[in-house]
């Protein structure tokens, strides 16, 4: 990890833009949570990576998730997003999906049509899908924690071939 | 088994079918089929019911041709952690096979339950066309199917009894799926359509007799009239023994049900955001209670005024509100759960999820509820121990074990060492089903639920550091099993094929969803497996294996 001048200049902090100032460890967390919860640094979004824990139904999942957007009155995140060979673009609603594996299978189902791969095989069929950050710079989707990427995104877009190949993650 | 004297005829067929109409257990009439090739023959024509807890487990054509009666089938699906997200989405468990099967075979069936299966709108059309008597469809965690689909049910099967669809992903795309009902619907009894929205005022005036209803969304601006209209619509079901649904009920209309609270058995409100004092009311109507879901918003002082109003409860689930967040610390503790268990002397299931536990807590709820068949303890942060002396919770869970010698399903969670897994498989005679997470220290762990727990059918372990040698050496026991899951464990792939050379009778599936480098076929012995599901076949491996699933055989 890059030391504390270099976050400082690329103006990255523990507290990932999108959520509030760094967690401080809450007061429930003395009532037995994990010791490691404490020594890691707070990204909230580190207890989210736990895939299916704590077992709950996705339906269920939902519904809390539903429910604490209604809560916190959020507005969707509508970004366009378009297609190297389509003749129209699409829009998406970001909040909508929990992380990157839901928003690939929604692009899947937008795009087929446009003979898009499968999920994971965007590198494979030579696709590569990215998107356009605050900064106006082309980064490839999926680098950065799920909140980041929904704060940062303006819009995306489904690139082919030769372009994608000089982004794509894999070697 | 006697031979040479033919016994069996001593009495003609109609004879020993009334005999074995007095064994409902399957476990019963498997044994008698075993016991000569008449008994057999006799008991196959008569079984009506049949269950298949795992669908690739049997080849549908063979389950329909063995028992050419049948009228009741329930069958399953996806493993457990499918629920969880833990299996990939295309894994398999289509119901296609087994619906053709049906249709072909039972053309008499007339209930139906499938659980975590994937059902195609076609698959749903085929049963409304083909089964005249059909009375029963239950879907439970199911997908692939629309309301169009279900539309076709509710227009076609005109004596439906129980419409049973919780939990599943439906698109909707066919708006009122539900006018298709026949105007006046004496049938139906249970309708559970906790899924969908609906109107549901409307539906109650025609379906007054439902015994079993669940709700949509239970929630709309504040309308004197509206109210009056629901609570008389509810009133007017005199037989409501079963409510649940209640998405984002609030204290405005949950007062319509007052009047039917004493009548209820069985009450969901796990998905309704009611506070403490407005859940404490309600549920003080509900004196006889046997069944109750609600979210830990109802907290400590709820579950002690459950204790006190509800005394005929049996089981008992408290889901999390904010299974991530610690928005306002929410005052579920273990009281909580030590209050039921001494309060409601017929508690026999629970279903708690909250953030921290003790052994002492543990041990009295052990004590005051020798009689639990399912405990399933969730405390959402991984590896928590006893908060108060900061010890593993081994001496909890044993306590539970040693006690309950009833017990048939356990989920662990918290700081546990091997010693806990000792317990089990040493006391846990009872034992069908166990759920592991971040617990055990090492191999022994495995090996002592493997070599002891002599009903284990279904064992689902995630993140615990058990690797090859209790499954080799315990290979004998998968066969006894209905299913063994291990994801993000210490298995290898050389393991599994060992393992699948030395057991023909099971199907070794090696899930590996990254698919980088070598195909599975190609890579060493050494190779960690991320994901492993075996189970007991007659079927061989199944011909749906999506991309990274890979059966060794």
């Amino acid at each position: 990890m890059e030391d504390l001048d270099n976050l400082k200049a690329t103006e990255l902090t523990l507290g990932l833009p999108g959520t509030d100032a760094p967690e401080k460890p809450s007061p429930a967390s003395t009532t037995g949570a994990n010791k490691r919860a404490n020594e890691e640094c707070c990204l909230p979004v580190a207890k989210k990576q736990v895939v299916g824990w704590p077992p709950l139904r996705s339906y269920r999942m939902n519904s809390i998730r539903i429910r604490k957007m209604d809560a916190e009155d959020n507005t969707g995140i509508y970004v366009k997003v378009g297609m190297d060979g389509a003749p129209y673009l699409r829009k998406v609603d970001l909040r909508v999906y929990t992380g990157y594996k839901e928003l690939m299978e929604a692009l899947n189902d937008m795009f087929k049509c446009f003979s898009l791969g499968g999920a994971e095989g965007h590198e494979e069929s030579g696709y590569a899908i990215t998107y356009e950050d605050k900064d106006g710079d082309w980064m490839l989707v999926g680098d950065v924690p799920w909140e980041m990427f929904i704060s940062s995104c303006k819009r995306m877009r489904i690139m082919k071939g030769s372009e994608a190949r000089g982004l794509s993650s894999s070697t | 088994m006697v031979g040479g004297f033919r016994w069996a005829a001593m009495f003609p067929d109609e004879v020993w079918e009334h005999v074995f109409s007095f064994l409902p257990a399957d476990a019963d009439r498997n044994a008698a089929a075993l016991v000569c090739r008449a008994w057999y023959r006799i008991e196959r024509r008569s079984r009506w019911r049949v269950f298949v807890g795992n669908c690739y487990a049997v080849e549908p054509a063979a389950a329909v041709r063995r028992f050419p009666e049948v009228r009741a089938a329930a069958i399953k699906g996806k493993p457990h952690f499918a629920d969880f997200n833990l299996v990939p989405s295309d894994w398999g468990g289509g119901a296609e096979a087994w619906v053709e099967a049906m249709v072909e075979g039972w053309p008499h069936l007339e209930e139906l339950r499938l659980k975590r299966m994937v059902v195609s709108d076609d698959c749903l059309e085929l049963i409304a066309r083909c089964f005249k008597n059909f009375k029963v469809l239950s879907l439970v965690s199911c997908e692939g199917f629309s309301t169009a689909g279900l539309a076709a049910i509710a227009a076609n099967c005109r004596n439906l009894r129980e419409l049973d669809l919780h939990e599943n992903e439906v698109e909707d795309n066919c708006l009122h799926w539900m006018s298709h009902f026949p105007e006046s619907f004496a049938s139906l009894v249970t309708l559970n359509i906790a899924c969908l929205e609906e109107r549901l005022v409307g539906l109650l005036h025609r379906v007054p007799q439902l015994v079993d209803l669940g709700t949509g969304k239970f929630a709309a601006q504040h309308h004197p009239e509206l109210f009056s209209k629901l609570e008389s619509a509810i009133a007017g079901c005199k037989n409501l023994k079963s409510l649940s649904g209640f998405w984002e009920a609030g204290p405005t209309y949950l007062p319509a049900i007052y009047s039917v609270c004493e009548g209820l058995t069985s009450l969901n409100l796990s998905y309704a955001t009611i506070q403490g004092p407005e859940l404490i009311k309600l549920i003080s109507w509900c004196k006889n209670l046997q069944r109750l879901w609600v979210m830990d918003l109802i907290e400590d002082d709820g579950l002690i005024a459950v204790a006190a109003s509800c005394k005929l409860l049996q089981e008992l689930r408290v889901f999390p509100s904010d299974p991530y967040g610690a928005a306002q610390p929410i005052s579920l503790t273990e009281h909580g759960l030590v209050a039921i268990s001494a309060g409601c002397p017929m508690l026999h299931s629970v279903l708690y999820f909250c953030r921290q536990m003790t052994n002492a807590a543990l041990l009295t709820v052990a004590k005051n509820c020798p009689n639990f068949t399912c405990f399933r303890l969730c405390i959402m942060e991984p590896h928590t121990p006893d908060y108060i002396t900061r010890q593993p919770l081994d001496a909890g869970f044993s306590a539970i074990v040693e006690s309950c010698k009833h017990l048939r399903r356990l989920s662990l969670s918290g700081l546990l060492t091997d010693l806990v897994f000792k317990s089990i498989g040493a006391s846990a005679n009872c034992l069908e089903m166990l759920s592991v997470a971040f617990a055990g220290d090492g191999d022994a762990g495995l090996h002592y639920i493997l070599s002891g727990c002599k009903n284990l059918r279904k064992l689902e372990i995630r993140d615990c550091p058990f690797g090859d040698k209790p499954l080799l050496d315990n290979a004998a026991k998968l066969e006894t099993m209905r299913s063994l899951w291990m994801s993000s464990c210490s298995v290898t792939l050389g393991a599994c094929r060992q393992l699948a050379r030395k057991m023909p009778l099971l199907n070794v599936e090696v899930i590996n969803e990254r698919k980088r480098g070598l195909p599975l076929e190609l890579q060493p012995d050494n190779c960690p497996v991320e994901k492993l599901y075996i189970y007991r076949t007659v079927a061989g491996p199944r011909s749906d294996t999506p991309s990274c699933v890979w059966i060794l055989r």
